[in-house]
């Protein structure tokens, strides 16, 4: 008797999450499958094809290039800036750091809308940045330290930091060798997580992107969604489709890692 | 060089980039927010003005409801997740997170499939029915996308604080001769209620600023940050804009620090 209720319990929980995962994962299937066929409206049964594809390539393959400039210039800032921050507020962990921890986070609290108005009424008026995409860059540098940052915190917080400083000073390393040869090689689990954030996030930015960019500066997300406005549906599809072979690697690899991070027996 | 000059130091890129692309350009807005006609009573106006008002509590009701059935959904299958081990387990974990990472406009073009002129639930009622129904460019559309982008993230979180629940807790309540749905409500809904905390809140801030879903479903949707948009772009209101997009800004803030004053963490991500 209890049993049987608790097989009807068990089925009644299964069924709600494959509807939930249906909700999440059938329209990215439509989506896919809607990029390769000849037309939608007609069904798979019209052909599959490789044309809308193609055109999508030829009508932005500019800003899928685009996108990638700015996710890996995203990187390389969030390094130079956060690695060196991360390592600075772990040491000195009082009072002011906590507060500039406070500071680099608000980012993530305050919607990228309001932070592009602010970079638009700020820089707006130096024309030459306002037009470049380093001005894009700007933004997603500051949307994306924050994960950074805190990435390579997590993993100083299970080392033993001073230890490994204080053992190199000993032997007579400057601060900036013991940076570069101790503590580098040290946060290397946490740089690699970030990094793989950044990427990820700066190449599906578009809350402040589609504020700051210019007709000649769109991102893979900008044209994505001026696809979606313009564009018949297989086309804005294949887009779709182009910028999910793009990120499905990167999200698999950030669950992988998260994954034998979670599962070891504690980072070194 | 000294230890504490190279530690000054690493702090001089953080310092130069955030000054420069964020606490200036945050500085200005507060500045122009208040630069119009009506100078700082602009502020009072996202309070005052009939029209704003409707729009600030339009999003925050539409803010609240997804917060609440996200949290609904993602306990029920998070719950289960945690507690049956069976064969394609790992699996539907995947697609329950795969849309983790999607951009706001992305979210948008799904639901445009579900629910748009031609999509998937339009042609399922017009073969049952003969009744098309199609959503997705109306405050319904919205929801569900705002839902389709929480849910992920909820799920993560509740799964990661049942698998820190203590058993014995409620093999103890059992002892005690309480029924199955009484060890829910009073010992595993109450301990997973930091989680419900830091999450709900992230739900939250992200539906109230979350621009791309909204942008994309389109243009009748009177949600507040539509209407910063509206306000830059067509109207060139540019304070207004930035008064509206400090108000927008403070409550999404507060939300999430008075979520980890009860001691969640909460770190939210693009919306």
């Amino acid at each position: 008797m209890k049993t049987t209720r608790n097989h009807l319990i068990f089925a009644a929980q299964l069924a709600f999450t494959l509807l939930v995962a249906a909700f999440l994962i059938v329209p990215a299937l439509l989506s896919m499958m809607a990029g390769v066929t000849v037309n939608y409206f007609l069904g798979i049964k019209s052909g599959l094809t490789l044309q809308w594809v193609a055109q999508v390539w030829e009508l932005y393959d500019d800003t899928i290039f685009r996108s990638f400039l700015i996710a890996f210039s995203a990187l390389a800032v969030t390094l130079v800036v956060g690695v060196p921050a991360a390592y600075a507020l772990h040491l000195r962990n009082d009072r002011l750091s906590r507060a500039i921890e406070e500071v680099i986070t608000l980012p993530l609290a305050i919607p990228g809308l309001a932070i592009a108005l602010g970079l638009l009424l700020t820089y707006g008026g130096f024309t030459d940045f306002r037009r470049s995409w380093l001005f894009i860059l700007a933004g997603h540098a500051i949307f994306t330290l924050p994960f950074m940052v805190r990435a390579v915190m997590a993993v100083f917080a299970a080392i033993d930091v001073k230890t490994l400083d204080e053992g190199a000073s000993s032997l007579g390393a400057s601060p900036w060798q013991r940076f570069r040869d101790v503590i580098v090689p040290n946060a290397r689990p946490g740089i690699l997580a970030g990094s793989l954030m950044v990427v990820t996030l700066s190449l599906g930015e578009f809350n402040l992107t589609w504020m700051l960019h210019t007709p000649l500066t769109k991102t893979l997300p900008v044209g994505l969604a001026d696809s979606y406005a313009s564009m018949r549906l297989e086309v804005a599809s294949a887009y779709t489709l182009v910028f999910f072979v793009m990120i499905i690697p990167l999200l698999t690899a950030m669950q992988l890692f998260a994954g034998t991070r979670s599962t070891a027996p504690g980072v070194r | 060089m000294s230890k504490k000059t190279f530690i000054v130091l690493c702090f001089v890129p953080l310092a130069i980039l955030v000054t420069a692309f964020f606490a200036l350009p945050m500085g200005q807005l507060v500045i122009v927010g208040s630069s119009g006609k009506d100078g700082l009573s602009a502020y009072a106006a996202i309070l005052l003005d009939p029209r704003y008002r409707s729009t600030l509590i339009n999003t925050i009701l539409l803010a609240a409801a997804t917060t609440a059935a996200t949290l609904v959904i993602s306990t029920i299958s998070g719950l289960f997740l945690q507690r049956h081990r069976f064969p394609g387990r790992a699996f539907l974990i995947a697609m329950l997170t795969f849309p983790l990472a999607f951009p706001g406009v992305v979210v948008g073009f799904m639901i445009i499939l579900l629910a748009g002129r031609q999509g998937l639930i339009g042609q399922v009622t017009q073969a049952l029915f003969n009744d098309k129904q199609v959503f997705a460019y109306s405050l319904q559309g919205l929801f569900l996308g705002y839902l389709y982008f929480s849910i992920p993230r909820v799920i993560l979180t509740i799964m990661a604080a049942a698998e820190k629940l203590d058993p014995s807790l409620e093999e103890a309540a059992r002892a005690l001769g309480a029924g199955p749905w009484r060890v829910i409500r009073d010992v595993v809904l109450p301990a997973l209620m930091p989680a419900f905390i830091a999450s709900g809140a992230i739900a939250f801030a992200t539906a109230m600023g979350a621009f791309g879903t909204a942008f994309t479903l389109a243009t009748d949707i009177d949600v507040l940050p539509m209407l910063i948009y509206t306000e830059f772009t067509l109207s060139a209101n540019f304070a207004m804009s930035a008064a509206l997009s400090v108000g927008l800004g403070l409550i999404t803030w507060a939300i999430l620090a008075l979520a980890r004053s009860f001691g969640g963490t909460t770190v939210a991500a693009a919306g």
